[in-house]
């Protein structure tokens, strides 16, 4: 929070998004383990060692083997071979493997890195963010992961109520919203009252399996069986070109949201080019079913708050796929908009907006300004909680939508005499058997007295906490007893081996933290010296007036001077000052090459847009602090 | 995941020892919170246990509360702090998705005072599942008859208007029912509320037949929807 407002933390590159792209770096010469990279470097790796990058690891989180195995025909990871039933599925990158959980503490830890360097300190602890309709053990696996990254996960927040948050600071709103995010990979729709400060969501529905990935995924289906058919060429058996055809796809979608069309023109192995234009209105053919999808959970998420779409005030946009025209009118359809005179909000970036409303809370969490001491979010459970009774059924014992915490108490007995343990199975879901339900864990009541049948009167408190995650205790009446629960999570890691991946456990010793902002600092002094050598080759340099020039060198030279300096915070200075200086060249070799669109960017994020269209001469120092 | 708590109740306030509460969830004397202890889901929100109650002040109120004892308010106490909030909120929006829908009020408030109802009854008594009520058996009868009908009709793809215009017709009727039975029981609810004992047990004994027809009903209502809307 920057006064009353909340900003998001670039990272090295300039650039506010870390996409959720993680690649393993080649086997170092010297044997040792590779180095793993996150971001916009991991995804350029995907074109040249795609079978060493994964992304979309959310659409892995805290799900079991077999529904991996049906996410990767999707996606071109692959599995570990040797995972066993039962465990925690592990996907093979390079020479090694891991868990989803893990793959996303690479992610956090990024993240805490870039918070550390823009505040200077070490960072501890977080509010993340989640679909809202993460089950129980995707929660679970995003909070391990939080863990294995050296960060106390003060609270899971769902997704469009952190976005509601962000955009319902103004205390002076009041009224029905709806937050209608459609992600990458996850659907949500959450509805909310607004009254005093109190953001209370009414109901909540989504789909954890759909988002802008199902696009890209088919555009690149019909791609290759285009491929295949023109050209007779599978290009399913050559990965790296897989993924140019997909990041092909990925351009194509995103021209599409603004252009009237948009065209492929990719070159095959053997030569051949293809070459393919898609209109729009082409386009949203081949995507409204993919879209629809989104409305079932709509009118669910209404008919759980018992109301018409007239009721909802106001409609917040959130997720990168909220930008797709054909996005925007399913949601005015949806919630009747336009005849209402009313407009759906896209006023904040819907990439950043859920990271603001997370900043949102955290605030709240530390009871920290006056801006957020007022207000209260009470969020709900997305799906129902029960327990398997006889014959496979079903018992509901907290009910879907319901305010959390939320609690519920049953009572358990022996059906045999002398009976010292009862199994209990917890599922979670709206299906009316067991079997169809997301299984949650099993647990094994222990230590019972032994009674006649039917003697023993255990309670167990069933207990969803703020995070949506459930906490379970019981007690044998008659004896007084706790009774001890052995659980068997369904999915998931235990505590043993959450502790045995926890990333470098020296990442909270003080002097490894200054030690590496230290390198951080020389790193960013290098690369930026390295390209002013560089930049008199350039004719844009003649441009320069000598005062500029002069300016420059006398930059670079401080640099120089205190390259050496044991100091971040001077070398950092000293980098900015440099940077500063070399702004008018920037700016020069951008109008040289490109429109003025991406003008007051720095050279390294707009290199990074403009892909391999400007060859940036160099990458000037990255993000900018104040 | 799992924590077993030890929920032993202090009679005393933990904090400042001088304040004493059996109901409430915060010292009276010094206003720390407490950990849950006896009291029921009127007693949370101070309210005298009755049918008629005050929507919008229930919201008021649940909202106050909320403000007081959301882990949110107490992410930076101590871990015996955290857990009482927790368990405390849990109990507060329990309490409150209770009170505030009209049915669950009703059936918590009735086995408050001892009768036996609801849904776990109705579900975990699988050898006596809800009777037909006596004056609806002919209807029921020839409404399943129907219902069987037109799902045979369905499986095999053919549509009979006859039967979709008197299944409809039955779906109004018994919404109509419906209608009626939460009028005669928003009457005994003033009734209940109003009287003293002796009035209060029949009374009572007249929502718990009324609900389980409700209940019937709906069931009924709800396979009608579903086959309609196959």
């Amino acid at each position: 929070m920057e006064g009353d407002a909340p900003v998001v933390i670039p990272g090295v590159d300039g650039s506010n998004l870390v996409p959720s792209v993680v690649a393993l770096d080649p086997v170092p010469a010297d044997g040792g383990r590779p180095t793993v990279t996150v971001g916009n470097t991991a995804r350029k790796a995907l074109i040249e060692t795609p079978e060493r990058v994964i992304y979309s690891v959310k659409r892995l989180m805290g799900r079991g083997l077999s529904e991996i195995q049906e996410e990767l025909k999707y996606f071109p990871f692959r599995l570990a071979d040797d995972v066993q039933a039962g465990e925690v599925p592990r996907i093979q990158l390079g020479e090694m493997r891991f868990t989803p959980p893990e793959i996303s503490a690479y992610i956090l830890r990024q993240l805490k890195r870039n918070a550390e360097r823009f505040f200077g300190s070490p960072v501890t602890q977080a509010v993340i963010t989640v679909p809202a309709y993460f089950n129980d053990a995707q929660r679970q696996a995003t909070k391990d992961a939080g863990r294995m990254a050296g960060l106390e996960v003060l609270r899971l927040v769902n997704e469009p109520t952190a976005a509601a948050l962000a955009y319902g600071l103004d205390r002076a709103k009041e009224g029905t919203i709806a937050v209608y995010d459609l992600g990458g990979g996850t659907f949500d729709i959450s509805i909310l009252k607004l009254r005093d400060g109190i953001f209370e969501v009414q109901s909540t529905n989504g789909d954890t399996h759909l988002g802008g990935d199902d696009i890209d995924n088919l555009l690149l289906a019909i791609a290759l069986d285009e491929i295949n058919a023109e050209h007779g060429i599978d290009l399913r058996q050559h990965p790296s070109a897989v993924q140019a055809v997909r990041k092909a796809a990925i351009e194509a979608k995103i021209q599409l949201s603004s252009e009237p069309s948009a065209s492929f023109d990719i070159e095959l192995p053997n030569g051949d080019r293809y070459q393919r234009v898609i209109p729009r209105d082409v386009y949203e053919l081949m995507i409204e079913p993919i879209l629809e999808r989104t409305a079932g959970p709509c009118k669910q998420a209404l008919a759980d708050a018992g109301i018409t779409p007239e009721s909802i005030d106001e409609v917040v946009m959130v997720g990168g796929s909220t930008r797709i025209p054909a996005v925007r009118q399913l949601v005015d359809d949806l919630f009747h908009l336009a005849p209402r005179g009313k407009k759906p909000h896209v006023e904040l970036n819907p990439d950043e907006v859920v990271a603001l409303g997370a900043a949102v809370q955290a605030d709240i969490l530390a009871g920290a300004s006056k801006t957020t001491e007022e207000i209260l979010l009470l969020d709900v459970t997305p799906l129902s909680l029960g327990i398997e009774a006889l014959g496979g059924t079903v018992a509901r014992i907290i009910q879907r939508n319901s305010t959390i915490p939320a609690s519920a108490t049953e009572h358990f007995t022996t059906g045999v005499d002398g009976q010292t343990n009862v199994a209990i199975h917890v599922v979670q879901g709206e299906r009316e058997l067991a079997e169809n339900c997301r299984s949650l864990a099993r647990f094994d009541l222990k230590g019972i007295p032994p009674m006649s049948a039917g003697l023993p009167r255990i309670e167990v408190k069933f207990l969803i906490d703020a995070d949506g995650i459930l906490r379970v205790t019981a007690r044998e009446q008659r004896s007084g007893k706790a009774a001890e629960i052995e659980v068997k999570p369904t999915y998931g890691l235990t505590d043993e081996q959450v502790e045995g991946m926890i990333l470098d456990s020296f990442d909270h010793a003080e002097e490894d933290f200054a030690k590496r902002l230290l390198i951080e600092a020389r790193n960013e002094a290098d690369t930026i010296l390295a390209a002013v050598d560089r930049a008199p080759s350039n004719p844009a340099w003649k441009l320069l007036s000598s005062e500029e020039q002069a300016a420059i060198a006398r930059a670079k030279a401080y640099l120089i001077a205190v390259s050496g300096a044991p100091d971040p915070r001077v070398i950092r200075a000293a980098t900015l000052a440099l940077d500063q200086a070399t702004r008018r060249f920037a700016e020069l070799l951008m109008d040289a090459a490109v429109s003025t669109a991406i003008r007051g960017k720095t050279m390294e994020s707009a290199g990074e847009e403009l892909g391999d269209a400007v060859t940036a001469p160099h990458p000037m120092a990255a993000a900018e602090f104040k | 995941m799992l924590n077993v708590l030890d929920s032993a109740v202090p009679v005393e306030c933990w904090s400042c020892s001088i304040g004493q509460s059996t109901t409430t969830l915060f010292c009276p004397h010094c206003s720390k919170i407490q950990p849950p202890s006896g009291g029921n889901y009127f007693t949370v929100f101070s309210l005298t246990p009755h049918l008629n109650i005050d929507l919008a002040a229930l919201e008021t109120e649940f909202h106050r509360l909320s403000r007081k004892l959301h882990p949110d308010r107490f992410a930076r106490a101590t871990d015996q702090e955290k857990e009482w909030s927790l368990a405390d909120t849990a109990l507060l929006n329990d309490a409150y998705r209770t009170l505030k829908e009209p049915l669950r009020r009703t059936e918590y408030l009735l086995k408050l005072e001892g009768s036996e109802i609801g849904e776990e009854f109705a579900g975990k008594d699988k050898a006596n599942p809800s009777r037909v009520p006596a004056d609806l058996l002919e209807e029921v009868f020839e409404l399943n008859m129907q219902l069987d009908e037109m799902r045979m009709a369905r499986k095999v793809g053919e549509e009979d208007p006859a039967l979709h215009a008197s299944l409809t017709e039955a779906k109004n009727k018994f919404e109509a029912m419906v209608n009626d039975v939460d009028q005669d029981l928003r009457k005994e609810w003033t009734n209940w509320d109003q009287s003293d004992q002796t009035v209060r047990q029949s009374s009572q004994n007249k929502m718990v037949s009324l609900l389980d027809r409700r209940r019937y009903l709906s069931n009924l209502l709800r396979d009608v929807t579903e086959t309609l809307g196959a």
